[in-house]
């Protein structure tokens, strides 16, 4: 900084002159280390063999500094670090409420569970053309995506996944992947770009990008901007990238067609960074908007989960009766945004939280049964009850969380989203919750019966695939399956944290503006 | 200027959402390149058009003594382009060995990933 000596200047309005304190760099870690980690497998991308063993450590460490992240956040409220020491909004801001630090660890916890499970599912091929370095880029931009507290950074880190997605699901240039790729990536770049276009408008209409800033200014410009439009806009964006009808069609198109353990992070994760993006600007930019659009969401919310649900009826292939099910997720979770009440958004962020492990779970699980049966088509997939048992019993742990019943994680959002639905006086938005747990318990009951146990019709691989990875990696997404379903407590105070963070924006706005003055 | 840029913007987004309606995929990424033209050209707008003051600030002072242009729209482009430029030639790339592979590059006979007539799910056994 070149200041000529005699001439003062006065930074004390533009920056923070106070040093960082070493818990600050907490809401940077989560981005910060996959993405020195994907740089590093980038330059050590000849040495194949310690891909992996890289990984796992980078993500441990994510998962470490996220778990250190959500316990400062719930414990002192959010956390806010403008980069390059600017004061906020000159500067890009990294704001960690309960939301997004909640949502960023399970995201990561999933991503631990799917490099473990990689190291048997993607070969020295695959780790050759960058897997690993996709995975911690893609796990970068998601994290970046759960914690930026600046709209046109959102868009950034959204690109950043993308892109990485990309590159994922290409991996192996099978014919059926370049299809299913071309379409994934043709219509996510149009919602990204839609994303962008709202996010050009809301510039003009602000003038910033700051979340916090632009919340605080909304009600002084409502009467004269076209807030409106520009929450229908981030809604078409943000419902294409979460995959609500009717822009979901990419989504059946590419999730079954790249290798088992892709589509498991896909499945758990991608799709809710868009639910997320669409709760952070709906309901805390927009709230009036949001009440607007409340009646139309509803019926998105209804149409996505039922519609979704009978696509994977209709399924033979087992990763494409999965990909219906992520859909008919994504309606469930948007019921909630639907509704708009505190316990409907609670119930949206722990069916999130849900969402994301049993997904990737189920993926898995369809990965390790392929192994064993030598087939992803239920018409030849068959006796794996009389060859392992313990499959079986991951199975139905599984089917029970995905369909909302007792003794997993799925019955306790599904129990506050039906609660909210009659105490806003919706009872058919409940109907259709209830409708579509009964419709998932059909379509993938069929699975169990004719995977696990009906008698075997087709003869298996003639060496199964070890399924003791497997196991590993299912164990650990069981365990908070099963605790989220037996002791729920904890998680609904969180996600009712979270909820609260996005409801009470004057609280956010003050955690980025502390003293409120600055314009 | 706004309005002879607003109307350069309507007709970039027309002509992109054209194309991208089109069955071909190569009519689909051109549209997808004005597409995202068309949106650098909205920020631009939309960041207020303020002709030939660049804005520096003077030395003896803490801020500008006159209206400049908005240096923010530009930066917000310049990262737009370089997202949007690279995901296009990704995307050309990966059109081209779509095409390569599956002989065509119109998207209904794209059907390798989601076969027509495939058989339903067994109903019992």
């Amino acid at each position: 900084m070149a200041i000529e000596p005699g001439h003062a200047v006065d930074l004390s309005g533009a920056m923070v002159l106070a040093p960082t304190t070493p818990a600050d760099w907490l809401v940077v870690g989560p981005v910060a280390i996959p993405i020195v980690t994907g740089a590093i497998l980038l330059m050590a991308r000849h040495e194949t063999r310690l891909h992996a063993s890289l990984a796992v450590v980078g993500l441990l460490a994510t998962l470490l500094c996220n778990i250190g992240l959500l316990a400062r956040v719930l414990d002192q409220g959010p956390l806010v670090m403008t980069m390059g020491r600017w004061l906020p909004p000159f500067g890009i801001s990294f704001a960690a409420d309960a939301l997004g630090a909640s949502l960023a660890l399970v995201a990561t916890l999933v991503a631990v569970v799917c490099a473990f499970f990689a190291t048997a599912d993607i070969g020295a091929v695959g780790r050759r053309y960058g897997f690993y370095p996709f995975m911690m880029l893609m796990m970068a931009g998601v994290g970046g995506s759960f914690l930026t507290g600046d709209i046109f950074n959102l868009y950034v880190w959204f690109e950043v996944f993308l892109i990485s997605s990309f590159g994922l699901l290409v991996l192996g240039s099978q014919h059926r992947q370049l299809d299913g790729a071309t379409k994934y990536a043709i219509l996510n770049l149009v919602g990204t770009t839609l994303f962008l276009t709202a996010t050009a408008l809301l510039y003009g209409t602000f003038g910033t990008l700051n979340m916090a800033d632009i919340a605080r200014k909304a009600d002084g410009v409502r009467e004269s901007a076209p807030l409106t439009t520009l929450a229908v806009l981030y809604l078409l964006a943000f419902g294409m990238k979460a995959a609500a009808f009717p822009v979901n069609f990419w989504l059946p198109a590419s999730y079954h067609t790249p290798r088992i353990v892709t589509a498991a992070l896909f499945g758990g994760v991608l799709t809710k960074v868009g639910i997320y993006a669409l709760l952070r600007t709906l309901v805390m930019l927009f709230p009036p908007e949001l009440e607007l659009l409340s009646g139309l969401i509803a019926w998105i919310a209804a149409a996505t989960m039922v519609i979704g649900i009978m696509g994977a009826l209709a399924q033979t292939d087992l990763r494409r009766v999965l990909g219906f099910v992520v859909i008919s997720g994504v309606g469930v979770m948007l019921a909630g945004l639907a509704l708009g009440t505190s316990e409907g958004l609670a119930g949206t962020v722990f069916y999130a939280f849900h969402s994301m492990i049993v997904m990737t779970a189920l993926y898995l699980l369809a990965g390790v049964m392929n192994g064993l049966g030598g087939s992803y088509s239920l018409s030849k997939l068959s006796g794996l009850y009389a060859t392992n048992p313990l499959v079986a019993a991951f199975a139905l742990l599984l089917i029970l969380a995905a369909a909302g019943l007792p003794p997993a994680s799925g019955l306790w959002p599904k129990v506050m989203l039906v609660r909210a639905s009659l105490d806003s006086g919706q009872p058919w938005l409940a109907f259709a919750i209830l409708a579509t747990g009964l419709l998932t318990t059909l379509a993938l009951g069929r699975v169990f019966i004719l995977a696990i146990w009906r008698p075997r019709v087709a003869a298996g691989p003639k060496v199964p695939a070890s399924p003791l990875l497997g196991y590993v990696a299912l164990t650990a997404l069981s365990l908070p399956v099963v605790v989220m379903g037996l002791y729920p407590d904890p998680i609904i105070a969180v996600a009712e944290r979270a909820a609260d963070a996005i409801l009470n924006a004057p609280a956010y706005i003050g955690t980025v503006f502390p003293e409120g003055a600055a314009q | 200027m706004e309005t002879i840029l607003a109307a350069t913007v309507a007709i970039f987004f027309a002509v992109s959402i054209y194309l991208i309606l089109s069955k071909h995929i190569i009519r689909i990424l051109l549209g997808v390149a004005i597409f995202s033209n068309a949106v650098n050209l909205t920020i631009f707008t939309a960041g207020r058009v303020v002709r030939e003051v660049p804005p520096i600030i003077p030395v003896e002072l803490d801020t500008p003594d006159r209206l400049t242009a908005n240096p923010l729209p530009q930066a917000l482009i310049l990262t737009a382009i370089v997202i949007s430029f690279s995901i296009f030639a990704f995307l050309l790339v990966l059109a081209f060995r779509a095409y390569q592979e599956l002989g065509t590059d119109d998207t209904d006979g794209m059907r390798v990933a989601e076969p027509e007539g495939e058989d339903l799910p067994p109903l019992g056994y």
